[in-house]
């Protein structure tokens, strides 16, 4: 001890940021802008691919959130996406709400739903939380087709009414000179593209926050981490059910795009869970650029192969499985590899000053 | 009452059929800890090939099962050697993720081969033939066989697991994977075996799959779900523990189904979920993990 004391000093400093990072943030700005005046002269096809490559993205943050940092990898996500979009129905056809407060609803009751179910299933560790998380999300699909007035087992649709009573509506279609179904879809792609940015910027001051730090502790050894004092068990929780609420309230959003649900849809493992996993290994799993690689890569995929039907999903099914196990941490991974680019600083890195950096990942 | 005591009598034959599609899966996590999110999708692929040997020979399904037997446990053998070795002994991801790839790419497969198509095995007279047990409750003879088959299978195994060179290397990479390997113990392939062997098991599975019900390339992911229930209420690491939970699985769905027909794979799901909050670790449990 002795000897440390008269040993040198050093002054550490920890950063996040790079020179990328930087420069991401002015494009972020540039970007966001661009696309939130798209709509102007955007047709409407390319409107709606980009509705649905930002709620899949959105989707996939929530899904790397919960297994690539906290460890809790879900099969069963479909079960909240469900939630959501069968919430929207029920709180506008029944409870008479205007669509647009429906989502935020959505959202909190889904996180209410999240608490018994997280009880439940984080009794299961491992691969068994994976199969019982599947097992709740079925619960769910079956309790669904039960309730008669949401159409029971073949599903329903909005009303008119409802889909109309979006706010907004005569404002867009005067503005930008459309009709009623493309200014719909306007206002469903500026509420997804703010889903997403509320998505990301969540994940983003997650991860930057003391939780988020405790997170990549639990990411990168869990008994370790344990070790220094996380509080395993509470962290988890609580990202469980802040993902149950963002993925609620992003099935709130699909579905009233949709204006028509059934739960074999809404409970879809291949297209909430599947695809959405496929995103993240694609692009980077336990990264905040991976999932963003992934979705448009997946978006590409989807617009050009999906006429191939089963091929596609083969072809699917093999890239995932040889990123798995020749590049497992994913397309961003390998970009890593080649050059260290930091996009969304997350990372703190311990630097002693004027010294080589050594990463802290 | 004649009604409950015969959703009693087929609860528990059904329980025999989850109990052989729940056994490939506790054969494999008991051995190398692999979840295998692939397990029902394969039993349907067994049932296919099953159909597809019957059908070119023109052979009952219980002799086409038997020429299927070596082959599945080759392609078992095979598909852990070349592929599920390599995710194993990293993290938790890997062998999910590449099960669940290979889950996707069996079931579209199966659907560009055979289309969506129900399909069902056909063996003659035995398929509707009953015992009567008076009272006007009988028994089918096709359901006796699958819980038989269930009993026998389990036999078989804890025989392996206890009384052969092979199963003493299982029990030994079980209880600590490095120290069976400075013992000698070749794990790729000791793995590669108990794959191979978890195939047979599958294979047995697919034929009382095919001979009780219709099945089309879809249903695979609800089998999995029915076995991994059957393994978790049972508890981990004990075979009879898997006839068990398999057995309360059974009971649970046909007394839900006598309520309400629609209610059948609900009262199973929440029959499991009920285990698990009062016996998190199962009714019979007996591996730490």
């Amino acid at each position: 001890m002795g000897e440390a004391a008269t040993g040198p000093t050093h002054t550490f400093s920890i950063r996040t940021t790079g020179r990328a990072s930087h420069a991401a943030l002015a494009a972020a700005a540039i970007i966001l802008l661009t696309l939130a005046l798209l709509p102007m002269f955007a047709g409407r096809t390319l409107i709606q691919d980009l509705i649905f490559l930002f709620y899949m993205l959105a989707l996939a943050q929530c899904w790397n959130l919960l297994a690539g940092y906290a460890g809790l990898i879900s099969v069963g996500q479909q079960a909240f996406v469900g939630l959501g979009g069968y919430l929207l129905f029920a709180l506008t056809l029944i409870g008479g709400l205007n669509p647009l407060l429906a989502i935020p609803i959505a959202g909190a009751i889904s996180a209410l739903f999240a608490l018994p179910t997280a009880l439940i299933v984080f009794r299961l560790r491992g691969a068994y939380f994976a199969i019982g998380t599947w097992v709740v999300a079925e619960v769910y699909r079956l309790a669904f087709a039960q309730v008669k007035p949401l159409g029971g087992g073949t599903g329903t649709s909005l009303t008119p009414a409802v889909t109309s009573s979006v706010p907004g509506l005569d404002w867009v279609k005067t503005m930008l000179d459309v009709r009623t179904p493309a200014a719909r879809d306007i206002i469903s792609y500026w509420v997804a593209l703010a889903l997403v940015v509320g998505t990301l910027v969540a994940v983003y001051l997650i991860l930057r926050s003391r939780r988020g730090l405790a997170l990549g502790a639990i990411r990168d050894h869990e008994t370790a981490a344990a070790s220094l004092g996380v509080d395993i068990y509470r962290i988890k929780l609580v990202v469980y059910i802040a993902t149950a609420a963002m993925t609620g309230m992003i099935g709130a959003l699909i579905y009233l795009q949709k204006a028509r649900i059934s739960p074999d849809a809404a409970f879809s493992v291949l297209d909430w869970t599947a695809y959405v996993i496929f995103i993240v290994v694609i692009g980077g799993i336990g990264t905040m650029e991976g999932p963003v690689i992934g979705a448009i890569i997946f978006y590409l995929m989807q617009r050009y192969l999906a006429d191939f039907g089963a091929w596609y999903l083969i072809l699917l099914g093999t890239l995932g499985i040889l990123i798995m196990l020749f590049a497992p941490r994913g397309l961003w991974g390998l970009i890593l590899n080649w050059r260290d680019v930091t996009i969304f600083p997350i990372r703190r890195r311990l630097g002693r000053v004027k010294e080589a950096n050594v990463t802290l990942d | 009452m004649t009604g409950w005591i015969d959703a009693l009598i087929q609860g528990v034959l059904l329980g025999g059929l989850y109990a052989l599609f729940a056994a490939g899966l506790s054969l494999m996590f008991g051995v190398m800890r692999l979840v295998n999110l692939a397990h029902g999708d394969l039993i349907v692929l067994a049932a296919f090939a099953i159909l597809v040997v019957a059908g070119k020979l023109g052979l009952d399904p219980f002799v086409a099962v038997l020429l299927a037997l070596p082959v599945l446990f080759v392609i078992g053998f095979a598909l852990q050697y070349v592929l599920l070795n390599r995710t194993l002994g990293r993290d938790l991801l890997a062998p999910l993720l590449v099960t669940f790839g290979l889950s996707i790419i069996i079931q579209n497969g199966l659907l560009q081969l055979f289309s969506a198509d129900s399909q069902r095995l056909r063996s003659g007279a035995i398929e509707t033939a009953s015992i009567p047990l008076g009272g006007g409750i009988a028994v089918g003879v096709v359901p006796l066989l699958t819980l038989l088959s269930a009993i026998a299978v389990i036999v078989l195994l804890n025989f392996i697991f206890y009384r052969t060179p092979i199963g003493r290397a299982f029990r030994a990479t079980s209880d600590d994977l490095e120290v069976a390997q400075l013992m000698g113990v070749d794990i790729r392939r000791i793995f590669a075996v108990a794959m191979g062997i978890a195939f047979v098991v599958i294979a047995i599975a697919a034929l009382y799959l095919g001979l009780r019900a219709n099945f089309d390339p879809t249903i695979g992911p609800a089998r999995l779900l029915y076995a991994f229930e059957a393994v978790i209420i049972g508890g981990l690491g004990s075979f009879w523990g898997t006839l068990a939970g398999g057995i309360v699985l059974g009971l649970a769905q046909t007394i839900g189904a006598r309520i309400d027909p629609e209610w059948q794979i609900l009262a199973g799901h929440l029959a499991f979920l009920v285990v698990l909050v009062i016996r998190p670790r199962g009714l019979f449990p007996r591996a730490q993990d």
